[in-house]
């Protein structure tokens, strides 16, 4: 359709020289806001340009928002970053590790929403952010101006936590708490595993990114090993005394793995406090002892490198917003959804940024056509597979009162215990139902 | 500081030339009904329109969705989690987004 896109605009630019020199010519005016914008107000075809939104992060949270603002705006600007051509869901990651499905089940191109939103896809990373300037630097070296500014960058590890943990041990102990290559060094270990050896599990305390992740993956481990090698066992060691859908994963593994499952909680000394590498050992409170054939560590997290970066975070290095719009409390016209951010009573999934890139769109688009936001309502459902025929689930619809997001009483919560299996196998494909339905709608 | 207006000038009507060329999704109206129906989508799809094991809802008839939801909310009818969700909207909301639904194109 375009004969001559802005995408080819901007390479044009590019091609032309002219961009540099526009960056050049604006990047020196950081701190000057002001006459930036007396020029733009004593000039009237300035004004009437479209509203620029650059939106940082692919996940979740930024490509439905994208697409979102797109629908309710039509002529707005909108440029999304994304580091990579294809984004690797942590949903249905755990499906990969189990070999139930392809890795290739959980990978997600940009074409489609680039192209039918009319956006602006921009394969780099964001090195900084001057919000007095209002612009984003990029790692290529462009520098890019906006009027609106959405972070959804996701986790970012708290190496410092568990000694002896930090990117290259993660090479041979994995997280695998962002999906893609962490994916494929966990389900190789596990398939060269031997029968009859042990696996451990160590999630973190809250809040972290999808509370019932942890307990999912140990089911499909398991599984994975109640299949191909029966021996074996799982050890979960947790920070915690208690974790999401907990009655419902454990009826579960006692369905159908008995004996299977050993749960150490925080109390009990589960807290992982080091990890030798080397002998495949981790350490707990009292140093006790706990070496496995495959580990898998689960560090506690913090907003994603870019928020630090931009002072986005509090001492907790979450990103506090006015969770009616989820515009920062630090800089205005700077917006974080999704992990990064804090969403009072919303889990940090995959779901609720999903439901939280609506509502900011919607917000955006309430300022760009000078309309009235209405209300904020926000969703989230997370369903668990215990296996590929038994799934359950947690529900919540959510509201903002006092400044803050919060759990419509009455409504939402756990599958029941003790059903039928049909009721469990519905739940099931409706997971995958699921899956597929959130994956279309933020990258499609 | 002349030359760099117009220089911005020159931009901003070259982007509106290619915007104004350029055709996007349909554009939805900002309201009530939009805000509480796009959150449905996640797992009803866009609009809706869903690929896979759950029931798409998109052009249903305002009455079939309203009536549903209602008894949802009410445990009259038999669901998994639709009555988890369903009990967190009022009539009225429920009204909104039967209406939203109904006339998606």
């Amino acid at each position: 359709m375009d004969k001559f896109s802005r995408r080819q605009f901007i390479r044009w630019l590019g091609r032309a020289g002219a961009w540099p020199a526009l960056s050049a010519m604006t990047w020196p005016l950081a701190g000057c806001g002001e006459q930036d914008k007396v020029a733009q107000e004593s000039n009237p075809a300035a004004s009437a340009t479209k509203a620029r939104v650059v939106i940082v992060g692919g996940g979740f949270g930024g490509a439905t928002c994208a697409k979102y603002l797109r629908r309710f705006v039509a002529d707005a600007a909108i440029t999304l970053i994304e580091r990579d051509s294809t984004y690797t869901t942590c949903p249905f990651s755990n499906t990969v590790l189990a070999g139930i499905n392809a890795p290739d089940f959980i990978n997600h191109g940009y074409v489609e929403l680039e192209q039918r939103y009319g956006l602006e896809l921009v394969h780099d990373t964001v090195t900084d952010i001057d919000p007095v300037a209002k612009q984003v630097r990029l790692n290529g070296g462009a520098t890019l101006a906006y009027d609106y500014l959405v972070l959804s960058p996701g986790i970012d590890f708290r190496w410092d936590s568990i000694e002896g943990y930090d990117e290259n041990t993660a090479q041979r102990v994995p997280h695998a708490w962002q999906a893609g290559d962490q994916t494929e060094i966990l389900r190789t270990q596990l398939q060269a595993m031997p029968d009859g050896g042990v696996v451990i599990v160590a999630p973190p305390g809250n809040p972290f990114r999808c509370p019932p992740g942890p307990y999912e993956r140990v089911s499909l481990i398991a599984h994975y090993l109640k299949t191909n090698k029966p021996g074996s066992k799982i050890i979960i060691l947790d920070a915690k005394d208690k974790f999401s859908k907990q009655a419902l994963f454990m009826q579960g593994w006692e369905a159908l793995y008995p004996g299977m499952i050993e749960w150490v909680k925080g109390s009990d000394f589960g807290m992982v406090e080091r990890v030798d590498a080397r002998t495949n050992t981790l350490y707990s409170n009292f140093d006790s002892a706990h070496t496995a054939d495959v580990i898998n560590l689960i560090p506690p997290q913090k907003a994603g490198a870019i928020a630090h970066t931009a002072g986005l975070v509090n001492a907790d290095g979450w990103c506090p917003v006015d969770q009616r719009t989820f515009e920062s409390t630090v800089h205005k016209d700077v917006y974080v959804i999704g992990d990064a951010s804090v969403a009072g009573q919303m889990p940090k999934s995959g779901f609720a940024a999903n439901s939280q890139g609506k509502v900011c769109a919607a917000a955006l688009a309430a300022r760009i056509l000078d309309i009235p936001l209405p209300d904020p309502s926000y969703v989230n459902t997370c369903y668990s597979l215990v296996s590929p025929d038994y799934g359950i689930s947690v529900a919540a619809v959510y509201r903002v009162s006092d400044g803050e997001i919060k759990k419509v009483t009455g409504a939402g919560g756990v599958s029941p215990m003790d059903v039928d299996m049909a009721f469990r196998q519905a739940e099931a494909r409706y997971a995958v139902g699921w899956y597929q339905s959130i994956t279309a709608d933020a990258f499609s | 500081m002349q030359r760099r207006l117009s220089r911005s000038l020159i931009v901003s009507f070259a982007l509106s030339a290619v915007y104004a060329a350029s055709s996007h999704a349909e554009t939805v109206e900002l309201n009530r009904g939009a805000m509480l129906s796009n959150s449905c989508a996640a797992c009803h799809g866009t609009d809706g329109n869903s690929p896979g094991a759950i029931p798409s809802i998109r052009g249903k008839s305002a009455e079939f969705i309203e009536t549903a939801m209602v008894e949802f909310s009410q445990g009259k009818r038999p669901g998994t989690v639709m009555n988890r969700h369903a009990s967190g909207y009022t009539d009225e909301e429920i009204r909104l987004i039967a209406e939203f639904f109904s006339t998606r194109p």
